[in-house]
């Protein structure tokens, strides 16, 4: 790897390895994140993807393997590493009973910054994610979205070089999370570096140029979005529910369909999924076998069914 | 803002192992301590005003009077210059526990402002170092109003009295480190209630506070001289009769250093192991 190559990698890990106990949270992943780079950690609860943004936040020591992050050892340089990171943690760790101003104030003092850069910067974090007009105000009463948002605007407040978004809209409802979306994908026009977990694959599928499937501790696949559906997955989905107790009955039957209509199925505990090229095709030819779901849906396949594909498991399992 | 994060940068020079540097950390986390102080400054001067009125008004004059009357004070002096500088010290203890326990466990459950500065550059040391700061600052509040207090009841027999201050502080500093390496791996408030109830009381109660402990059954009493509020209560009582002397003051100070000195190590353990696993 030459020099010029080795500069633009700003978080680098080969065999990193975090146990607790007899418990391999991660388990030997290799990930190398270039400079502007928005990418992800996919995967269900308990797969290591937060364990993985701790260390990279320089707050866990790995147990074993190479970590480096801004071509430093987060060991020997965490503080030095920590002032170039912004941070948004899964829990919004907000002083509640501080008003929104207050909570930039005491966050950008940790990081040394005089009062008045803090000022100017809090005003403009503010209006970036839409809450100038409650800066005075007291963030207990905020709702969940604001809240998320005045955390982003917190973890910008030392221009950092990478922020970490760990579950960035877990627990916010629909459009709370398309505002955090819209907010994030406008950093990472502006060339911000992003590395984000998430169990959500829409989210992933927005805002990642390239992500991981973790899962237990490993890391299943690494890729675009669109590649990883490519590689593992068809172009189309179809969804099919029968009466309870029928799936696995009804693809008995569908396996009779030939490879061409229907690629690969799925038997879920509410639904039976059938991967294949044309999911119009595949209902005509299901009803062809004389099956009468009682609902159909033909879709795009996701990243959910990517995940399905690699571990056996829903996301959300 | 991060518009220009696409320009590369020197990478900042790796601060150095110790000197100021830890200090100037530290001290960011005492300032985050002091603006959320302000919001809630005004009922805690009220009540570190109040309690010990209330201390010295029942215990000092009501219970005191009987105790002038019947045996004519204590080691020569009324009841309530007696219990005066005793109370002084406990005001110190009672301050560390109350400044620790449930801030501290807070900082990792409630509020988790721990976990915000842990993010930041601080390490746990210096998060530690920063809030034992701020303790520090409330247990000089506290007692400075107690002991301003006791002087204006005139149970203060000595110039001495003044080095009562940094005294009654150290009491505190004895017990907070190691009050504050304890909370913060707690994960739930059940055995506080407890700990106040079984080790903070009858400390308050039996260390030389309202009687000598001479008055305790031989078998209890080096109980009484191993904990550091005796320590306390003897050092403060010395200062404000004016009768210390330099051995047995070099003694007192030893002892409540070599306790808060083992707290502050245990701290260091407990803090990293909680910020940084």
């Amino acid at each position: 790897m030459s020099h010029a190559e080795d500069a633009e990698v700003l978080v680098r890990a080969r065999g990193l390895t975090k146990r607790f106990g007899d418990f391999a949270a991660v388990d030997g992943i290799d990930v190398s994140i270039p400079r502007g780079e928005a990418f992800g950690f996919l995967g269900p609860n308990g797969a290591g993807k937060s364990s993985t943004m701790r260390m990279v936040g320089c707050v866990s020591p790995p147990t074993s393997g190479e970590l480096t992050i801004l071509g430093l050892d987060p060991v020997r340089h965490g503080p030095a590493i920590r002032s170039r990171l912004g941070v948004v943690p899964q829990e919004n760790n907000l002083d509640v009973e501080l008003t929104v101003r207050e909570n930039l104030l005491v966050y950008g003092r940790y990081f040394g910054l005089p009062r008045s850069v803090i000022r100017d910067r809090s005003a403009m974090l503010l209006d970036f994610v839409q809450l100038s007009d409650r800066a005075g105000d007291q963030v207990d009463p905020l709702s969940g979205g604001m809240k998320r948002r005045l955390v982003i605007a917190r973890s910008l407040i030392n221009d950092p070089d990478i922020l970490l978004l760990d579950e960035p809209t877990t627990g916010l409802d629909p459009q709370a999370r398309h505002i955090v979306w819209d907010r994030l994908f406008r950093l990472k026009q502006r060339g911000v570096t992003l590395i984000l977990t998430t169990h959500y694959m829409d989210e992933a599928e927005q805002l990642c140029d390239r992500l991981v499937v973790m899962d237990a501790g490993r890391i299943a696949a690494e890729g675009s979005p669109r590649a990883l559906i490519e590689r593992y997955s068809t172009p189309e989905v179809l969804e099919l529910r029968f009466d309870p107790g029928q799936h696995d009955q009804a693809a008995e039957k569908l396996t009779a369909l030939p490879a061409q209509t229907a690629e690969r199925l799925e038997v879920l505990a509410d639904r039976v999924l059938v991967y294949t090229r044309n999911g119009d095709d595949a209902l005509a030819a299901a009803r062809g076998l004389g099956l009468e779901p009682v609902t159909s849906l033909a879709r795009r396949s996701t990243l959910e069914d990517v995940f399905l594909r690699l571990t056996g498991r829903q996301l959300d399992d | 803002m991060s518009a220009q994060a696409a320009r590369p940068r020197p990478a900042p020079a790796a601060p150095r192992a110790g000197g100021p540097a830890q200090w100037s950390f530290a001290v960011r986390e005492f300032r985050f301590w002091l603006t959320d102080y302000r919001r809630t400054w005004r009922g805690s001067v009220i009540s570190s005003v109040l309690g010990p009125l209330l201390y010295l008004g029942a215990m000092g004059l009501g219970l005191g009077s009987l105790v002038n009357r019947h045996a004519g004070g204590i080691l020569g002096v009324s009841y309530l210059t007696f219990i005066a500088p005793g109370v002084l010290a406990a005001t110190g203890m009672q301050t560390a526990f109350g400044e620790t326990l449930y801030p501290v466990l807070g900082s990792v459950k409630w509020v988790q402002n721990y976990f915000a500065a842990a993010a930041s550059p601080l390490r746990p040391a210096d998060v530690f170092r920063g809030h034992l700061l701020f303790v520090t600052l409330r247990l000089t509040m506290n007692c400075g109003v107690f002991l301003a207090l006791i002087a204006a009841f005139g149970a203060v027999r000595s110039p001495l009295a003044a080095a009562a201050l940094p005294a009654a502080v150290l009491t505190g500093l004895a017990f907070a480190p190691a009050l504050m390496a304890w909370s913060v791996t707690r994960t739930r408030d059940t055995s506080f209630s407890v700990l106040m109830r079984f080790v903070m009381v009858p400390l308050f109660l039996f260390s030389g506070t309202f009687f000598p402990v001479t008055q305790l059954p031989g078998w209890l009493r080096p109980v009484a001289y191993a904990t550091p509020l005796w320590h306390g209560v003897e050092l403060c009582r010395s200062l404000t009769l004016g009768t210390a002397t330099w051995g047995g003051a070099a003694v007192h100070v030893g002892y409540l250093l070599a306790v808060g000195a083992a707290g502050c190590a245990d701290a260091g353990y407990t803090y990293r192991r909680r910020l940084n696993e």
